[in-house]
């Protein structure tokens, strides 16, 4: 393996969220360092804090305590818009509930990331559509999400996560609503991309998902308690 | 949205028919002749129940005043007409058939006979109908040279006047001063309504009606500021319209505001559950890279969406109503309510619409845009 510098790293990461009067700790302590071009697998039961450390990671939340450095840059302090602005272009963000706008089409929704980017009508719709098509859903850019079949709604989120060249995939239980078969097909996508050179990280906890992956983090009570490559 | 439609709506019919109303009221005016004086008893107008009075005797003192052309003094009471088994109320005019007096009428537009003619030295119990009187307010409409009876006496139509466009005018009969003394009993006193004045051509208006003032005092025997006469130019006659409207439009327009906050205040209803139904949609906004100030446009967009189309709907319904209001009052013989339809008025509605709506979006939007993404996405809804 080269030496490089990682593109991710958490540094005593902790989480707690109060509810009402109680603190729930959902992370205690994580650190971890991902490389550009990796393909990690973070699992562990329920209620560990895999999302949590997800969120984190996409600038979606920040820590309690502890840092993230994102490309070197501490993120962990950073203001709403700029992590507004990471997430919009450094990171593409794959639910488990696939968070289409119900509202929109397949294509507008694939093109809606760029649109907060203020790309060009015609660029965002010509890159729409070649998302679109990388995904097999070419002939669907004009269907509402209510119109396509679960495993169809996952590859639109993901291409739509891939709209803004992002160098980062977080992909939260992608398989986790989908069949066998429909989630081994997201899983090939999700590995292709893996070979462009993306870097994805992958909540599952399914074993069967996570042995797609290169590395097994391993989560309980908001702890890594294992860390091993394949 | 409701409350906007109906706040734009009572805003748009308020200035509409309001600024008719001037518009008419203003053309009035302008007919009457700018260099006419208005003399009444204090503390009436125009045939209302006052205490002061004034006489035949008080015409001849206005007509002596050298700024003065001619002043005529008429009487104005209200009196039942019947035609034909019919009885409509209507207002008696009367006024003088001298020479001197035609004159003077010839040059009001008011006035203006269109069938007919206009009163003769020697015509005896002979009347002159407004134009509606003649043809709107009976069943049947009146025609030259038929008989109709004020209170108690029979009156031979000679002549119908012109429309004037003036209410007032419109719906008038026009008897000789003689005739109308003997109706009302006034022939002893010799009392009279309201006494009108030409002024001498190149005399400023305010200056002879100050002359006027200062004779009458005299003959009164009054001082300054005790008057129990009122001496108006017509120019102050419009000036006093035109403030009495205004005050009404203020209030109505106070009205038509609180409607306007209510309607806001429904947009912001409607906004805040429109923020909370969308919550897990702006999660997801969020989380593909929007910004605080974007969420905050797109909920602010919408609002002035529903203030644009809740203006859309008010101007619609505000300029029907106006009309509808003309017809209403046209048809029930009032004509000075002309409904005003302007450009600036449809415009300004419409950005007024627009801007109440975004105002009161803009604390559900930003409610919207402080949301945290994680807990929006977390929302079921
Ligand atoms: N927004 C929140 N408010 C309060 N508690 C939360 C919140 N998000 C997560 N938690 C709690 O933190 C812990 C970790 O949650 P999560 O990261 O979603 O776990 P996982 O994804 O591994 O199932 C759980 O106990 C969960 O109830
Ligand atoms: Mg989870």
């Amino acid at each position: 393996m080269k030496k490089e510098k990682p593109i991710i790293e958490l540094n005593d990461v902790k989480k707690i969220y109060r509810m009402g009067e109680v603190d729930v700790p959902a992370l205690n302590g994580v650190s971890l360092k991902i490389k550009q071009g990796e393909f990690i697998a973070i699992m562990g039961p329920s209620g560990s804090g895999k999302s949590t450390l997800m969120n984190m990671v996409g600038c979606l939340d920040v820590p309690t305590e502890g840092k993230i450095f994102l490309d070197g840059k501490d993120i962990s302090k950073m203001s709403e818009s700029g992590l507004a602005q990471i997430r919009g272009k450094k990171i593409g963000f794959v639910f488990q509930k696939f968070n289409l706008l119900s509202t929109l089409t397949a294509l507008e929704n694939v093109t809606m990331p760029m649109m907060f980017q203020n790309v060009d009508e015609n660029v965002r719709r010509k890159k729409g559509v070649e998302l679109l098509n990388l995904v097999g859903l070419e002939k669907r850019s004009s269907h509402k999400p209510s119109e396509l079949s679960g495993g169809q709604q996952q590859r639109v989120a993901i291409a739509r996560s891939l709209a803004n060249d992002p160098e980062v995939i977080l992909a939260d239980e992608p398989t986790g609503n989908l069949d066998t078969k429909t989630g081994r097909d997201i899983m090939v996508m999700l590995k292709k991309l893996h070979n462009d050179g993306k870097t994805i990280i992958m909540v599952t906890h399914d074993p069967d998902v996570g042995k797609h992956a290169k590395r097994i983090v391993l989560i309980k009570d908001g702890m890594v308690v294992s860390n091993h490559k394949e | 949205m409701i409350g906007i439609f109906i706040g734009i709506a009572a805003v748009v019919a308020l200035i509409s028919i309001g600024q008719g109303m001037q518009n008419a009221i203003n053309e009035e005016f302008s007919k009457a002749g700018a260099d006419r004086l208005t003399i009444q008893p204090a503390g009436g107008f125009a045939g209302a129940y006052v205490s002061e009075k004034l006489y035949q005797s008080d015409v001849d003192v206005v007509n002596r005043v050298k700024s003065v052309d001619f002043a005529v003094g008429v009487i104005i009471q209200t009196g039942r007409v019947k035609y034909k088994g019919e009885t409509e109320g209507a207002s008696i005019f009367g006024i003088g058939s001298d020479e001197e007096t035609r004159r003077f009428i010839e040059n009001v537009d008011f006035f203006l006979v269109e069938e007919g003619r206009q009163f003769k030295s020697i015509d005896n119990n002979v009347a002159i109908l407004g134009s509606n009187v003649a043809a709107d307010r009976f069943d049947r409409e009146i025609l030259l040279g038929e008989k109709i009876t004020v209170e108690n006496k029979e009156f031979k139509v000679i002549g119908i006047q012109k429309k004037s466009g003036s209410p007032m005018h419109d719906n008038m009969v026009r008897i000789t001063i003689e005739s109308a003394q003997e109706l009302f009993d006034l022939e002893k006193t010799e009392e009279v309504s309201m006494i009108f004045a030409k002024v001498k051509p190149g005399i400023n208006p305010s200056v002879a009606a100050e002359d006027v003032r200062k004779a009458l005092r005299k003959d009164h025997n009054v001082k300054e500021g005790q008057e129990d006469f009122v001496v108006v130019t017509a120019e102050q006659m419009i000036e006093g319209f035109n403030n009495i409207l205004l005050v009404v439009q203020v209030v109505l327009v106070g009205i038509a505001a609180i409607s306007l906050i209510v309607g806001g205040i429904g947009i912001t209803n409607t906004m805040y559950t429109s923020v909370v139904e969308r919550t897990r949609e702006i999660g997801i906004m969020k989380s593909v890279g929007a910004k605080n100030g974007d969420i905050i446009s797109i909920f602010l967009m919408e609002s002035a969406m529903l203030g644009f189309f809740g203006g859309i709907l008010g101007i619609v319904i505000g300029l029907s109503v106006s009309k509808a209001v003309e017809i209403m009052a046209v048809s029930a013989g009032v004509n000075v309510l002309k409904a005003y339809f302007g450009f600036e008025l449809v415009a300004g509605a419409l950005i007024f619409s627009m801007v109440v709506g975004t105002i009161s979006g803009a604390l559900p939007a930003k409610s919207a845009a402080r949301m945290n993404p994680v807990d929006a996405l977390r929302s079921v809804m």
